[in-house]
């Protein structure tokens, strides 16, 4: 069914897709509430916050949640990014009235008990420490803090183990308190339910959840980190290399020409000219690819790579020509329309489930991107030609800025 | 191990313990080509999708030994080429008609697909069924590309603390049976293969008579068959496929593996031997896995996670989908400061307590709707479909399915008491241990 979007009289909006063929909801509900909005030494704050909500309400103990959510065999989990926290839930049909009660519960009547607090600080300090073991991880905090300085952007979500132990759960509340408001939020459900049924549950639910301060524009980072190379030594087989700068924001208008450009360079899977030069002429990598990620106030460049520790500077080199290459030389017809016709006729594969459709409508209305996006698109893409291609690699990839960030065995890369 | 696998290419495959509805879905349609292919259709119409699938079944059983990772190695090399298609120009051709590709490898079988639109999933049959016959493997091609699957190794292995307990537990907890070999092989025997190997394997496995198509999504049965009989239809029948009849022999007493790497935190893994979807006990093990691990209100999470927060996270899979018998698996990663010892102690006091005390009959309601909830959840995706029923019909039969919800119905709080018992018994146990090591 043609989505449909609406507002509540809490302000809060409300998209929705009927897909009757499966007794099954899905919703994704977005909250301008990520880390951007906490302050450094509060780093965490945001993170702890989301994570709460789903450990006591005014109502219902952390284990009534549990022990009721498991029950009807439903899904609730809570998120925390830079920009936005969310909740996600996924319910049967017959359960949407118990699902829907427990989702307005947690997210308007949060209780933020202490002993509740204690664990889950324990918890994320915990998972602080187990993403060390994850060097892609590593590299990628590394590679924030490099590039965005004295940023929220620059900093992990999760906080650092001093920040996370210093919250208070007076924080909590005041952060919970200001920014998790009707006004603030975008809920897309997508299921065998009609807007008419679903926005009068809502209506009910979330009748206490009063407005509050609105949205700010999104502020960019004010300080860019400049090129450096960052080296962290692990006892790993490989290298892995983040090389990268800043990007593009969602609403640029170059950003379409922009991804067509980054599919030829390393988005493109198997079709991109890296995977071609570093995996399957070299065999120097199982994964390479590069991406623009693209926020409201600012975007990101990276391209990513592992290879053994022996052939790290050999695949840097490689990268950093094919970088330079994009924005010497122009893209070959072939190489334009495969990745105009990949990204056009794969766009609808990205809404092959309910929960991705979901999930996808919060997306457009969060970037302002409108209902008939997906009317759009294919458009938006098919007018990008080869000097456009060519200008924006010149524009937004610099060789010259690039922060390269090595997570490996430094003494064998260095006898390289 | 057991469950670990070779991809071609990162990607997220949702692995399971559930089955597929007969519940609202259409039904399987079953055709055999004279070749001996076998096509599974299941017509879903609810987004404009289709996927194609071929699977082989052969996988890392039936390497032999000192050949290990050998269907992973000729899986990447599927992707260099045929007289008609230039090396990795399948992937292009798919990406290029707005489609996505790719393919795995696990220990029973090996799977090549790409979702599509109604109107282009005709170019993957095509290609699927050209490379089926005529894959080059070229020569030029098998050294570089020996060196990205090593890449891969280290990448998915050697640096991931977690995955390599796995390959040493799985290794000990094997003795002779394949499944105690990685997927990916061995870095050694990895090194030591040779273009000749792979070009012997898929002349023995790849034949349309040792593979079927599944097919799921926005397609009509009428207009695909057709397809589907042109191009594989002319693909000749291979001579049969060697069996693997190698048995495990019964476990007599605990094992134990230990782990020294870079790590934070210590991981623990418990293995038990336990049978699959061909023993009527697999539906009260697949329960019990519930019970234990799903969702915060388990046993394991609330005591371990929860109450007694000695853990991080920890879950119990059961492999139920496998061709031959695999087992039970209790994995948990440790919160800082907490001892193994303690960790395994506090499980081994819960599984003793469901030994000795059954179940509530509310527990077990509870187990049952989440298994009968996630079911439904599954079938919202027509690629998750599509792989539930290539995993019943490698190990048991894709009609296995439709039996599926009407044995979890049907498990008693007994038959969760009874099954505790009899399989997760310290004599039938492997014990697999991380212990965190400091860098240079």
């Amino acid at each position: 069914m043609t989505p449909k979007r609406t507002v509540l009289s809490n302000g809060m909006v409300l998209l929705t897709s009927e897909q009757r063929t499966l007794p099954m909801v899905s919703i994704e509900l977005l909250v301008d509430a990520g880390s951007a909005h906490e302050s450094a030494p509060q780093a965490g704050l945001a993170n702890l916050t989301a994570k709460l909500l789903t450990y006591g309400t005014k109502r219902r103990s952390a284990v009534q949640i549990n022990e009721t959510l498991d029950f009807i065999g439903a899904s609730l989990e809570t998120a925390c990014a830079q920009d936005t926290a969310s909740l996600s839930m996924t319910v049967l049909k017959k359960d949407l009235g118990t699902g829907l009660e427990l989702l307005a519960d947690v997210l308007t009547q949060p209780a933020f008990p202490q002993p509740e607090i204690d664990r889950q600080k324990q918890a994320i300090i915990a998972t602080i420490r187990a993403t060390e073991e994850n060097p892609g991880a590593v590299a990628g905090k590394a590679f924030a803090a490099a590039l965005f300085p004295q940023s929220p952007y620059g900093r992990p979500v999760e906080g650092t183990e001093a920040s996370v132990k210093a919250l208070q759960q007076k924080n909590l509340q005041d952060f919970f308190a200001r920014y998790y408001r009707p006004n603030r939020s975008i809920i897309a459900v997508v299921g065998d339910v009609s807007e008419q049924e679903i926005a009068s549950l809502l209506e009910t639910a979330l009748r206490s959840w009063s407005k509050g301060e609105p949205s700010a524009v999104a502020t960019a980072p004010v300080k860019i980190g400049s090129s450096k190379l960052v080296r962290m030594n692990k006892d790993l087989t490989q290298a892995n290399i983040i090389m990268g700068h800043i990007g593009v924001a969602r609403g640029n208008s170059d950003y379409y020409a922009v991804q067509v450009m980054n599919y030829v360079l390393g988005g493109g899977g198997f079709s991109s000219r890296v995977m071609d030069s570093i995996r399957n002429e070299r065999g120097l990598a199982y994964s390479v690819y590069s991406f623009f990620a693209a926020e409201r106030s600012h975007g990101t460049f990276e391209f990513v790579m592992q290879t053994k520790n022996e052939t790290a500077m050999e695949a840097i080199r490689i990268g950093n020509d094919e970088i330079r290459r994009m924005r010497e030389e122009p893209v070959s017809d072939q190489e334009l329309n495969d990745a105009k016709d990949y990204l056009i006729g794969s766009f609808p594969l990205r809404f092959d489930t309910n929960r991705k459709v979901a999930s996808f409508l919060a997306q457009v209305e969060y970037f302002k991107l409108g209902l008939d996006y997906p009317d759009r698109y294919p458009d938006l893409i098919r007018s990008v030609n080869g000097e456009e291609v060519l200008r924006v690699a010149k524009q937004y990839l610099h060789p010259e800025m690039l922060i390269t960030v090595i997570v490996g065995n430094l003494k064998k890369i260095a006898e390289k | 191990m057991f469950w670990q696998r070779g991809v071609r290419y990162v990607l997220t495959i949702f692995f399971f313990g559930v089955a597929l509805s007969n519940l609202h879905a259409a039904p399987v349609q079953e055709f055999v080509l004279d070749n001996g292919l076998k096509v599974l259709l299941l017509e879903d119409h609810k987004s404009p999708a289709v996927t194609f699938q071929v699977w082989y079944r052969v996988g890392g059983r039936n390497e032999k030994d000192g050949k290990s990772g050998l269907a992973h190695f000729l899986e990447h090399m599927m992707f260099k080429g045929t007289p008609s298609t230039g090396p990795e120009e399948y992937s292009r051709i798919i990406a290029k008609n707005g489609g996505r590709s790719n393919a795995f490898t696990s220990s029973d079988m090996t799977v090549y697909f790409a979702t599509m639109s109604r109107e282009k999933i005709g170019i993957e049959l095509d290609l699927e069924a050209d490379r089926m016959a005529n894959a080059l493997l070229g020569e030029q091609y098998f050294e570089p590309e020996k060196k990205v699957i090593q890449e891969e190794r280290r990448l998915r292995t050697e640096d991931n603390p977690g995955s390599a307990l796995s390959e040493v537990t799985g290794a000990v907890a094997f003795m002779i049976h394949p499944y105690r070999r990685p997927v990916v092989g061995w870095m050694e025997d990895i090194q030591r293969l040779t273009r000749q190997d792979l070009v012997d394997f898929h002349k023995l496995y790849y034949a349309p008579n040792n593979a079927f198509i599944v097919v799921v999504g926005d397609f009509s049965t009428d207009e695909i068959m057709p397809k589907i009989r042109a191009a594989f239809g002319k693909v000749s029948r291979g001579a049969e496929a060697p069996k693997v009849s190698v048995q495990e022999p019964e476990q007599q007493g605990e094992r134990r593996a230990i782990l020294k790497k870079e790590a934070e935190l210590p991981f623990l893994l418990l293995f038990y031997h336990a049978p699959n979807l061909q023993n009527a006990d697999s539906f009260a093990l697949e329960v019990l896995s519930v019970v234990l691990a799903g969702g915060r209100s388990s046993r394991l999470y609330h005591e371990l996670v929860y109450e007694k927060r000695l853990v991080r996270g920890v879950d119990a899979d059961y492999s139920r989908v496998s061709v031959d018998p695999m087992g039970f698996s209790i994995t948990a990663q440790l919160l800082l400061g907490i001892q193994p010892a303690n960790v395994e102690r506090e499980i081994y006091g819960l599984l003793e307590k469901l030994k000795s005390e059954l179940i509530t009959d509310r527990e077990l309601q509870k187990s049952k709707n989440q298994i009968e909830a996630a079911f439904i959840f599954d079938q919202d995706s027509i690629f998750g479909q599509a792989m539930k029923i290539g995993y019943y019909e490698v190990t048991g039969g894709w009609r296995q399915l439709n039996a599926y919800l009407d044995g979890i119905r049907k498990v008693t709080r007994e038959d969760i008491q009874r099954v505790a018992r009899q399989y997760l018994d310290a004599d039938r146990r492997t014990v697999g241990t991380l212990i965190p090591t400091k860098g240079q």
